[in-house]
């Protein structure tokens, strides 16, 4: 494996609120290798937004906080980083791409102005040599007659056009980390496909580490080197996309794959994990996922457990891989999942 | 199963583009442009398509709450575009839909026994109590418990409301049910759940659906029958197994392959199309999707291909096929 170039540690992003506090990250570690694409999946609510709003210290404050945890970032913590360091960080070292790409451009200000103004912020550039940057990005990310679009608005882009704007711009410092927060939900399928090739290609050319947050897990199984599940704010498994998605560890990991229409599938009734994603609170006691786990047992309602180790990089939040759980309990729920 | 419920010919919805000083018409949108399909009684018909392609246009147009501007719609043999307002109404009761947003289709301020109840008193049952119990019964159907009825939308989950929504559908016992996205809103785990029971309403009261969505694996999961519409037309019709295993259509041979599988061993040739969707109100000539078509011909960008049936009961709109 090449070197570690993101590592977050046991990081916890609370929300304040006038009901209480809200542990919306509780607890993430996971780590980004140069040029490795990690997805991060889960469901709405899980924290994965607020994980990469994190990393790049946007979550909005007041009411949220990075109570504790580290962001190592070429051995820096970016959880402590000030301010001024952050705007240095971001767009230029690590940039973000959002779901929305009619919201994350600024409306009154020519495509080019915004690129030239995020090229202008990090490297010294005269204005002509920005705008020369800016259309040769806008030509990298395959946007037809660049040297026109550098002048035009957002209003006249399509969707997947402004997405390819976006991505041109976070392109554009060269950065060591993109984080690609829902890149494509927003677009048409066979625009995604487009997107996705795109960055596939950007990871491939520049070596840049890629974080993917989607909740689609076929976007996955296509992009992503390695996986992090995500539930209620806490990372239930993690391993590589073929261990994750062909043996999944975790009752959430297998219920949510399990779930999925099947495209190349014929089957009669659709697998469903039976109640909702709980709202978390500081109170929770036990595993999150318990009260719509099938597997439970008494420890599951009073212990919280832990990322349990269960391979080479691959760990799982469940008390069924804890080495100290009896042995005969263990057993027998195993063997019940397997059949 | 072949007795048609529903049949729809020539289907058109144009939206007028007004502009200039006096506000005139300068041009029109063409929504849906030429659509003719039939569904038979207690089937799933599936329409796919990506955003603007008409689809929803097409499922408001077949309850009139779109007005077509041309076409017939026939409803058990009734031509329902030739009625009036108040037969209209009245047939509603065997006609109804769900929306996609459960956000935005139930009313913030009305309690949920208010919200089924309604479409009940509307059709005629006007005693309160009577109401009561068969919202109770609606309820527990959608897999919702009988106090529920009492609280108000916002107290409850996005799949949960979208389980109200499918109640209140419900009410009048319709035999045609049109689902708008009724699942694009939901996450995966609350997806399934409301697909399960949207099949088993289905098998219990014998009704039939038409099912518009763009999520290509979801209409493949719950369909019988599949449409595919590009640009306001049809391109392709036909069994869903025959329509993912034989595509005929380049734009729906792109579309499913464009699919992204959750499967590492499953990577299958993938044909990217070129650019964007063009504008609805200024469509290409010819076939309209001849500007993206990797097997484009001369032909293509002159005359629009007709839709017919190429094989038994698979029909499909291209030039390949002549």
């Amino acid at each position: 494996m090449s070197d570690v170039i993101l590592e977050l540690e046991d990081l916890h992003t609370h929300f304040f609120t006038d009901s209480g506090e809200i542990p919306a990250v509780d607890g993430v570690s996971f780590k980004v290798h140069k040029g490795e694409v990690v997805g991060v999946v889960g469901e709405s609510g899980c924290g994965k937004s607020v994980t990469s709003l994190s990393i790049m210290q946007l979550v909005p404050s007041p009411p949220g906080k990075i109570v504790s945890g580290q962001i190592n970032f070429k051995g820096e913590n970016l959880a402590q980083a000030t301010e001024k360091r952050m705007r240095q960080v971001r767009g230029n070292e690590i940039s973000m791409i959002f779901q929305e790409p009619m919201t994350s451009l600024d409306p009154l200000y020519t495509i080019g102005n915004q690129l030239i103004e995020a090229i202008r912020m990090h490297r010294k550039m005269s204005k002509k040599e920005a705008k020369r940057k800016a259309i040769d990005m806008l030509n990298l990310v395959g946007i037809p007659r660049p040297s026109e679009v550098v002048d035009e608005y957002p209003h006249q882009l399509s969707g997947g056009m402004r997405q390819r704007v976006m991505i041109a711009m976070a392109m554009s410092c060269d950065p060591e980390v993109l984080i690609a927060d829902e890149p494509t939900t927003a677009l048409d399928v066979t625009i995604q496909a487009q997107i996705l090739d795109l960055m596939r290609g950007l990871n491939k050319e520049h070596n840049t580490g890629i974080l993917l947050i989607t909740h689609d897990l076929g976007i996955v199984a296509e992009m992503c080197d390695r996986v992090v599940v995500m539930y209620a704010g806490q990372v239930v498994e993690e391993g590589s996309v073929r261990e994750i998605l062909k043996d999944p560890k975790h009752p959430y990991t297998k219920g949510l794959i399990r779930s999925l229409p099947k495209i190349h599938e014929k089957e009669q009734k659709l697998y469903s994990i039976p109640g909702t994603v709980p709202k978390v609170s500081m109170e929770h006691v036990g595993c999150r996922f318990a009260p719509r786990c099938e597997y439970t047992f008494d420890r599951c309602f009073s212990d919280d457990p832990e990322l349990y180790e269960t391979d080479v990089e691959r760990r799982s939040r469940c008390f069924l891989y804890d080495d100290n759980e009896e042995q005969e309990a263990g057993s027998h729920v195993e063997s019940d999942l397997r059949s | 199963m072949s007795n048609p419920i529903l049949e729809v010919n020539n289907l058109k919805k144009y939206f007028d583009v007004k502009g200039g000083v006096f506000g005139r018409k300068v041009g029109e949108v063409k929504a849906v442009d030429d659509v003719t399909f039939t569904v038979n009684e207690g089937e799933i018909l599936g329409i796919v398509g990506e955003s603007g392609c008409g689809k929803s246009t097409t499922g408001k147009a077949l309850l009139r709450l779109i007005e077509p501007t041309e076409g017939e719609v026939k409803f058990e043999d009734q031509d329902i575009t030739q009625l009036d307002d108040e037969s209209m109404r009245k047939l509603r009761r065997d006609m109804q839909i769900i929306f996609q947003d459960p956000y935005a289709s139930l009313n913030p301020r009305h309690t949920v026994e208010k919200i089924v109840g309604e479409p009940l008193f509307v059709h005629g049952m006007k005693s309160s109590e009577e109401r009561k119990k068969r919202v109770k019964e609606l309820l527990e159907v959608v897999g919702l418990r009988p106090f529920h009825a009492s609280r108000y939308p916002h107290q409850f989950s996005g799949g949960q409301r979208q389980r109200i929504g499918i109640a209140r559908a419900l009410a009048n016992n319709p035999k045609l049910i049109i689902c708008d996205e009724p699942v694009s809103a939901l996450d995966v785990s609350v997806q399934s759940q409301i697909l399960n029971l949207m099949s088993d309403l289905r098998d219990e009261f014998n009704l039939t659906y038409i099912f518009i969505a763009h999520d290509l694996s979801v209409v493949k999961h719950i369909s019988d029958r599949v449409g595919v519409m590009y640009l306001g037309k049809l391109v392709e019709l036909a069994d869903k197994d025959e329509l993912y295993e034989n595509p005929k259509h380049p734009y729906t041979q792109a579309l499913l392959s464009a699919v992204p599988v959750a499967d590492p061993d499953v990577i299958g040739d993938r044909v990217i199309l070129e650019g964007d969707v063009p504008s609805p109100s200024n469509p290409p000539t010819g076939c309209p999707f001849h500007t993206r078509c990797p097997v484009a011909m001369d032909v293509c960008s002159e005359v629009i291909p007709e839709f017919k049936e190429d094989s038994d009961q698979h029909y499909v709109a291209c030039h390949l096929y002549d």
